[in-house]
Order: C-alpha cells, then sequence, then structure tokens
C-alpha cells in the first residue's frame, strides 16, 4: 500500500523512517517527541523529506532523486490534528463539506448522512466549532476527513487531548470507521491500550527511528 | 445637503477628503493584503528589502514620498510622462493624485493589521485545509482571508482615517488647490492662515476629530462582531 524509506530534519532533530504498511489499521506506537507527527507530516505532504521517497500503490508521491514532491492538496489521503484543527468561521456543516465539496461526485465514497449517522454528529451540523465538546470536535475532525474521501488516513493522536471519558467514547466510533468503511489508516499513538484495541498491525517507533533494522538515534 | 453651518467651500473640501479617502483604501485593500501576505507567509530573497520599503512612508517625513511621487508621476516624470503620452492621463495637481499620495502614506497602516492577524492565526488551520484538497488559491480565500477579517477592517479603517489627514505628501505631490486636490487638512491650513479664517478652520478641525471618533468607533464594533462570528470567544450553548 505505502512504502516510504527517507530521512528528515527539524532543527537539531533527525527522523529515519523505512517502513511498508498493509491495508487495515496500523499503529505506530512511540514516545512523545520520537517524531510520529513529523513522519505523518510527512506523508501528507505538509513537510520535505532531506531524502528519500514516499509510495502509494503504484504512484511515487516522494522521491527527492528526482526531484519529486506532490503537493498535500494532491494527495488525496486524510490527517487527523491531534487538537482537531476545525475551522472556526464555518459551522460543523461547512467544515464537514469542505473537502467533499471539492470532491467530483463520482469519488464521493461515502454519503454525507452516513457518515453524519455514524459518528452521531447529526444534531451538532448548525453548530460552530466553539460551542462542541472536546470529543464532539474529535468526531467531527474524523468525519471531515471521511468525507473527502482519503486513500489514506492518518490519525495523528485524535485522542490525546480527551480525557480517559471521552477517550471510551472515541475509540468504538474509530473501530466503526475501520470496520465498516475500510479506509487503511496509520494510527500513530503512545499509548498501548489505543494499538491493541484498534490496529491490525503494530509499528514500535524508538526517538528518531522507524524500522527496526535501522540504526539507533545518536 | 445638509450644512451644519459649513459654508460650500468647506463642504466641497469635506466631500473631496470623503472621495480621496475611499479611493485610497480601496487601492490600498488588495494591495496591502498581498503585501501582508507575502511578509508572513512566503520566504523569498528580497523580503526584507519589500518589508522596509512597505515601512518607509511611516518614518519618512511625508513630504518626501510626495516629492517622490512629484518626480515619478510628475507630466515630466517617468511614469506620468508615459501615461500622459499614451492615454492621455494626468495624476499630479489632481484629486487622483491627492488619492494616490493618501494611499501610499496610508499603506503600511493598512498592512501592518493584516500582518498581525496573519501571524497569530493558527498556521495549521492552512495545513489542514490542503489536506481537504484544497488548493492553495482556495486554501487563501476559504481559510486564510475570512480568518483574517478582523485585521482587514482595522487596517482599512487606519488606512482610511489616515487618508483623511493626508496633509504634507498632498501638498508635495498636488498642491492645495481649492475644489480640485483641496482636501479637509489642507483647507484647515489655508483657513487658519487668512484673517477671519479662524472660525472655518475651528468648524473644519472639531469636523476632523468627530470623523476620527466615529470610524474608530465603528471599526471597534465590526471587528468584534467579526471575531465572535470567526469563533474567537467561546459563546453559551443557544
Amino acid at each position: 500500500m505505502l512504502s516510504l524509506d527517507l530521512t528528515a530534519r527539524r532543527g537539531e532533530f533527525e527522523l529515519r523512517a523505512r517502513a511498508e504498511f498493509g491495508t487495515g489499521v496500523t499503529g505506530i506506537l512511540g514516545p512523545s517527541g520520537c517524531g510520529k507527527s513529523t513522519l505523518l507530516a510527512l506523508i501528507a505532504g505538509l513537510l520535505h523529506p532531506e531524502r528519500g521517497y514516499i509510495r502509494l500503490a503504484d504512484e511515487a508521491l516522494v522521491d527527492t532523486q528526482q526531484a519529486l514532491f506532490a503537493p498535500a492538496w494532491r494527495r488525496h489521503m486524510g490527517l487527523v490534528f491531534q487538537d482537531g484543527l476545525l475551522f472556526p468561521h464555518l459551522s460543523v456543516r461547512g467544515n464537514l463539506r469542505y473537502g467533499y465539496r471539492g470532491l467530483p461526485p463520482g469519488e464521493r465514497r461515502l454519503g454525507f448522512e452516513t457518515v453524519t449517522d455514524l459518528l452521531e454528529i447529526t444534531p451538532l451540523l448548525e453548530r460552530r466549532p466553539a460551542q462542541l465538546s472536546g470529543g464532539e470536535r474529535q468526531r467531527v475532525a474524523l468525519g471531515r476527513a471521511l468525507l473527502y474521501s482519503p486513500r489514506l488516513l492518518l490519525l495523528d493522536e485524535p485522542l490525546a487531548s480527551l480525557d480517559q471519558r471521552l477517550k471510551e467514547q472515541i475509540l468504538p466510533f474509530l473501530r466503526r470507521v475501520k470496520e465498516e468503511i475500510g479506509i487503511p489508516m496509520i494510527f500513530v499513538t503512545h499509548s498501548q491500550e489505543e494499538v491493541d484495541y484498534l490496529a491490525d498491525h503494530i509499528l514500535p517507533m524508538t526517538p528518531g527511528r522507524l524500522g527496526q533494522d535501522l540504526a539507533p538515534a545518536r | 445637503m445638509p450644512h451644519l453651518g459649513l459654508s460650500p467651500e468647506e463642504w466641497q473640501a469635506v466631500a473631496l477628503s470623503a472621495r480621496v479617502a475611499l479611493c485610497a483604501t480601496l487601492v490600498c485593500l488588495p494591495l496591502g493584503i498581498g503585501a501582508a501576505y507575502l511578509l508572513t507567509r512566503r520566504g523569498f530573497p528580497g523580503r526584507l528589502i519589500l518589508d522596509a520599503f512597505v515601512q518607509m512612508p511611516m518614518v519618512l517625513p511625508p513630504v518626501v514620498p510626495g516629492y517622490l511621487l512629484l518626480l515619478l508621476f510628475g507630466t515630466q516624470g517617468p511614469i506620468g510622462g508615459w501615461l500622459k503620452t499614451h492615454f492621455g492621463i494626468v495624476i499630479a495637481f489632481t484629486w487622483q493624485g491627492a488619492a494616490l499620495a493618501s494611499a501610499t502614506m496610508a499603506f503600511p497602516l493598512m498592512v501592518q493589521p493584516v500582518r498581525l492577524a496573519l501571524r497569530m492565526m493558527d498556521g495549521r488551520l492552512e495545513q489542514a485545509a490542503s489536506t481537504l484538497g484544497a488548493p492553495p488559491w482556495r486554501v487563501f480565500f476559504s481559510v486564510t482571508l475570512p480568518l483574517a477579517i478582523p485585521g482587514i477592517i482595522t487596517g482599512a479603517v487606519l488606512c482610511f482615517t489616515r487618508s483623511l489627514g493626508e496633509f504634507g505628501a498632498t501638498m508635495a505631490f498636488v498642491g492645495n488647490i481649492p475644489g480640485v486636490t483641496r482636501t479637509l487638512p489642507l483647507a484647515i491650513y489655508s483657513y487658519s492662515h487668512v484673517p477671519g479664517g479662524e472660525a472655518p478652520a475651528l468648524r473644519l478641525s472639531i469636523l476632523a476629530i468627530l470623523l476620527a471618533l466615529v470610524a474608530l468607533l465603528a471599526s471597534h464594533l465590526i471587528s468584534r462582531r467579526a471575531e465572535r462570528l470567526l469563533g474567537y470567544r467561546a459563546h453559551a450553548e443557544p
């Protein structure tokens, strides 16, 4: 599905990653600050690697040797941020429709109601993000990414900003997305519990390193 | 027209000022937003030079930009001469010239609040938009611009009021011609120099103060409303 081998640098921090991701849910498990968010930003196209490649199926998204870099908006992936990042000036409906609206109807794999029902956010559609609770906000963020019918869904610690009760409220939704929609997902977290519950495959990550055959960071 | 105790000549100055300030603001709006965007979102060679150039009118004696405009846009100047021979357009010593002088002087005041708004904005919202398939132009119009609205309003109001008060550059570039380039501040200046001009000078000064107050109040109310609409304040459940 997705394969990558790259080196990226952010200030002093260096990330080396080499991995193959299959279908289903891949959980990347590692401590805070090991570069998990950097890795997702690289896959989503928000950061440029120093060198290396990223391929999705047969399509090269990044290849520094050929000076190839597909910008984020051409990659057709969904990214759910840790804090949701809903657009504060749009209603929940406006947020949900943001990516959906830009898709040609033939590429919309999920109906609007299907997603709002699945995530139980239909009663919230006319609200503003400022009027939502943390758990509602994350469900809307997830719905916004799903409605964009991404080829791959990237989840950047989507539960980290929530308390235990809310986590338990969202996890079943993620499982439903996995079981009913079947979009391949890469799920990044520092919680063993979450990957055990959700992931089909687990990749451990150490500071600055993803991939077991790589030398550990200095 | 309500006269409020103003003579026709005084009204002429007020109306001219309003027209000049409005045109200057309309010119500054798109250019100022563009400059603020370039200065906060794009790294490019020569950014510092553009930055300094944008700030320049704020720190120079106003007569200097006015004089430079005269050199460039005067009928003998490189741009003014070209406009005259090819399009028959003359800017120097016209009200359009007064608007150009005002726009030049007010430009930094348009740029600064927009720039601040862009810098305060969470840039990751723009990234979120791009991961939802929005090309850069759509990100700009659907996320960046609406979220910068409070700064844009503040900038436009400051630009408008600064243009109402423009004096030095206007005087140097287009002179002080009654009914053509004699704006409110120039009229006050002229009245204060003729015998018996104290009363009109005072009336126009009070009017200028009132206009400035109204503009500031309006900007405050509008941007507060915009901030609420943009969800900058948490509000109670409906």
